[in-house]
């Protein structure tokens, strides 16, 4: 799905296309999903962050189709931007706030599958660890406290934190941007609609990323359809 | 025609780095004795008609459905 604005749905394109899907590109002002099983909103700067980041593009035309289907069942993966999106959606709860230091944070960051039952997630190990760029100036996660108990008491949380950078000195479970609790990445209720603020997408191969870790989020999603009688 | 003002703040337990960014730079300059600072944002929008109860009402929702988060922020309305 590409807003105004949006930078990482070429390489969102490019994880499909390697996971072995097709990818099928979906404009913000067409009221229409193209019939297609599964949703990326990529990572970037959609309007600007005008307002707040996510905060028009949740109003475009193709979020008018989404909403209903997202709440269907439709897996829907969100991507920085695309978590933001989510989030001013009211798809998924939350939202993401100014890093905590200030500074923009490009860097590699380990995470910790914490969820293996999403869409995006059934082919990694419970627990897994996985070597992903995160690439944000507003990915700390908030929510009231009953909110993030309830993500945690549900397993909602899909992906944690567990250190800054592979050799920081930055003890497990903190996160480089102030996320509440270590939260990288949620899911709704029913797991469909999963939100990270980590870049999977940049992490499919060795070759062009810190890791080929991300590619799990795109294979495992092609399971979700595969035995849907397609 | 009438004028009125929203402003949004992020709710008080929400980390607001960016006040603290002007809370630095405030004592550099010497303005030692400001203690704290919360940075918000203010929308002075124009309207049709009076800004009576109903139209203070119908800003509220736009208020609660676009220019504040309710999940992060609270915001105040009043005619301007």
């Amino acid at each position: 799905m590409t807003f105004p604005g949006s930078l990482d749905d070429t390489d969102a394109a490019r994880a499909v296309r390697y996971a072995g899907a097709e990818p099928v590109p979906l404009w913000h002002a067409d009221r229409d999903l193209r019939g297609v099983d599964a949703v990326i909103l990529p990572g970037g700067f959609s309007y600007g962050d005008y307002l707040r980041c996510g905060a028009i593009a949740r109003f475009s035309p193709v979020m008018a189709e989404l909403v209903p289907a997202a709440r269907s069942g439709l897996p829907v993966l969100g991507i920085c931007n695309g978590f933001q999106i989510l989030c001013e959606a009211h798809l998924l709860p939350g939202a993401l706030t100014r890093n905590a230091g200030l500074r923009f944070i490009t860097r590699d960051v380990r995470l910790t599958v914490a969820n293996t039952d999403t869409a995006w997630t059934s082919g990694y190990a419970p627990g897994q660890q996985l070597l992903v760029p995160l690439k944000s100036g507003e990915g700390a996660y908030a929510a009231d406290p009953a909110t993030l108990d309830e993500l945690d008491r549900a397993g909602r949380v899909v992906v944690r934190y567990a250190s800054a950078a592979p050799n920081g000195p930055t003890p497990n479970g903190s996160a480089p941007n102030g996320s509440a609790r270590g939260i990288a990445g949620v899911c709704n209720e029913a797991g469909n609609v999963v939100g990270l603020m980590p870049h999977p997408e940049h992490a499919i191969d060795p070759l062009t990323g810190p890791s080929g870790d991300g590619l799990g989020f795109f294979t495992s999603v092609l399971q979700a359809f595969a035995g849907a009688g397609r | 025609m009438a004028r009125v003002i929203v402003d949004v703040m992020l709710k008080p337990e929400i980390h607001d780095p960016q006040g603290e960014a002007v809370l630095s730079a405030s004592h550099r300059l010497g303005f030692g004795g400001v203690t704290a600072v919360r940075q918000g944002k203010r929308f002075e929008l124009e309207i049709d008609g009076p800004a009576d109860s109903a139209a203070l009402a119908a800003i509220e929702e736009l208020a609660r459905e676009l220019l504040a988060n309710p999940v992060i922020e609270e915001f105040t309305v009043s005619a301007g």
